[in-house]
């Protein structure tokens, strides 16, 4: 392997050859000319390992919202292996609209926040309780689907663990927004119930639980964004 | 928290949201999730093909961590606890970029790494090699407003791990980026240049070969500091957008 191989993202430069590099019409190699948008190749992603606990630790990490903050909940869940054994290693990571549906963020509609205190970001190690994640946050609201239409209540979650050498992306919505959820897109255009219940959670005595499973029959839905 | 853009500001009207949408890179050019040679990926990534998930304000907007979590302390991982790490000091810098080429300003970057010896200060690592009482192994750095970062350590060791016979990792550090997204997120590792232990180690050829020399960074002699510490390049890229999703009204003869 050469230490520097040029990426070309073009096809047309990319798999050009002696045999077809001078078709007419064809853009010549060092013709001079880009004839796609110049891309730089995104730096690949790499396993977590099971040392993630050095570098990612915040003492607020589970706190999406201040701790003592009014109407706070947990999200709490386990994480399985395929073997249905719990993933004593793993990090959760969760991002989410507030109750009103709005984000802190340059390219969301602005608006009035009411929610001081809120970071809508939350980062739990599964490390103690055992392969266990909690996120305190708000509960959010619904969010604009960019059709016109509402999305459900829903959290954005990556879990990022050795043996994964990508995060992997799933959503977290709630049991008691029925009709909400009855409504959302996202999950009417999973296949069947039994994927659709991999990603509700369901209420509990200080928020909402949902297990997530790598692997095995209950596998969670996990998107590809 | 911080706020700086590097786009004019989003429309604020609820209606006829438009939308960054950030690209994606084609499977052939990104790491898998499991790759067979890399043992703990076998019971741990999801093995049914995920489900695409349309990128809407929860996906194109993502956490912001200011300043306010950043000491300039923590980009010098040679002192801590009262004294000096033993090692090669290395300074490693580089920008953070999307894929467009724009630099992604006042962004947290998190890295973690093994010490001189390839031991992490972790309960679960217990190989016998000396842990360093001044070196934790944990550093933060803020990009500034053009993506730059920059960060003091030292030459992390390899170390053996256990998932085949022999089995080493080449010596790395570990770096997490949020950029302005949660499309954008990213964990990966840095190597350095020439390493011997490449092509042994599953983490390191579960890249595609294509991309591989993304993740190893430049000896930079310029950057080196007389009688003080070497130094390494490595720029960090991010999705980027998709320029042109929205525009309709150009019928495309830019020529
Ligand atoms: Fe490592």
């Amino acid at each position: 392997m050469t230490a520097h191989q040029i990426d070309h993202l073009s096809p047309q430069v990319r798999n050009a050859n002696e045999t077809n590099d001078r078709r007419p019409g064809t853009p010549r190699r060092g013709s001079g000319f880009l004839d796609e948008p110049f891309q730089l190749g995104l730096t690949p992603s790499a396993t977590v390992g099971p040392y993630l606990s050095i570098g990612l630790t915040w003492a607020d990490g589970p706190h999406a919202v201040a701790e003592g903050t009014e109407g706070a909940i947990w999200l709490r869940g386990r994480v399985f292996d395929g073997n249905g054994d719990l993933v004593p290693d793993a990090m959760i990571e969760t991002w989410q609209a507030d109750p009103d549906g709005r984000f802190d963020h340059p390219d969301a509609p602005q608006g009035e926040r009411r929610y001081p205190g809120f970071r809508g970001f939350g980062r739990s190690h599964t490390v103690e309780p055992a392969g266990e994640y909690g996120i305190l946050t708000l509960k959010p609201g619904r969010v604009d689907d960019g059709k016109g239409g509402l999305q459900a209540p829903h959290v954005d979650v990556s879990v990022f663990a050795r043996g994964l050498l990508d995060r992997v992306v799933t959503r977290i919505y709630f049991a008691d927004e029925a009709d909400a959820n009855a409504e959302d897109d996202v999950l009417a255009a999973l296949p069947d119930d039994a994927s659709r219940r991999t990603l509700i959670a369901r209420p509990s005595d200080d928020g909402y639980v949902l297990d997530i499973h790598l692997q095995g029959d209950d596998e969670t839905v996990f998107f590809a964004v | 928290m911080t706020g700086t853009t590097s786009r004019a500001p989003r429309p604020a009207a609820d209606s006829a949201l438009e939308l960054p949408r950030y690209l994606r890179e084609s499977d052939d050019r990104r790491t898998p999730v499991a790759y067979a040679g890399y043992r703990s990926t076998a019971l741990r990534a999801p093995l049914r093909t995920p489900v695409d998930l349309p990128q809407r304000l929860t996906e194109v907007t993502g956490p912001v961590l200011g300043e306010d979590r950043v000491t300039a302390a923590d980009a010098d991982l040679t002192l801590r606890m009262g004294g000096e790490a033993q090692g090669q000091r290395i300074n490693v810098f580089g920008r953070v970029l999307d894929s467009d080429g724009r630099p992604v300003p006042d962004t947290l970057v998190e890295v973690w790494q093994a010490n001189a010896a390839g031991r992490y200060r972790h309960v679960g690592d217990n190989w016998p090699a000396p842990l360093d009482p001044h070196f934790d192994g944990l550093g933060r750095v803020m990009t500034d407003s053009l993506g730059r970062y920059e960060f003091t350590t030292i030459q992390p060791g390899a170390y053996p791990w256990g998932n085949h016979h022999n089995a080493w990792r080449p010596a790395h550090i570990h770096f997490s980026l949020f950029g302005r997204a949660f499309t954008q997120r990213l964990v990966t590792q840095m190597y350095f240049p020439g390493d011997p232990l490449f092509w042994q180690d599953p983490i390191f050829n579960a890249i595609p070969p294509s991309a591989r020399h993304r993740a190893i960074a430049t000896f930079d002699l310029d950057r080196t500091q007389d009688n003080w510490a070497l130094a390494f390049h490595w720029d960090i890229v991010l999705r980027g957008t998709d320029q042109t999703p929205f525009e309709t009204d150009d019928d495309g003869d830019v020529a």
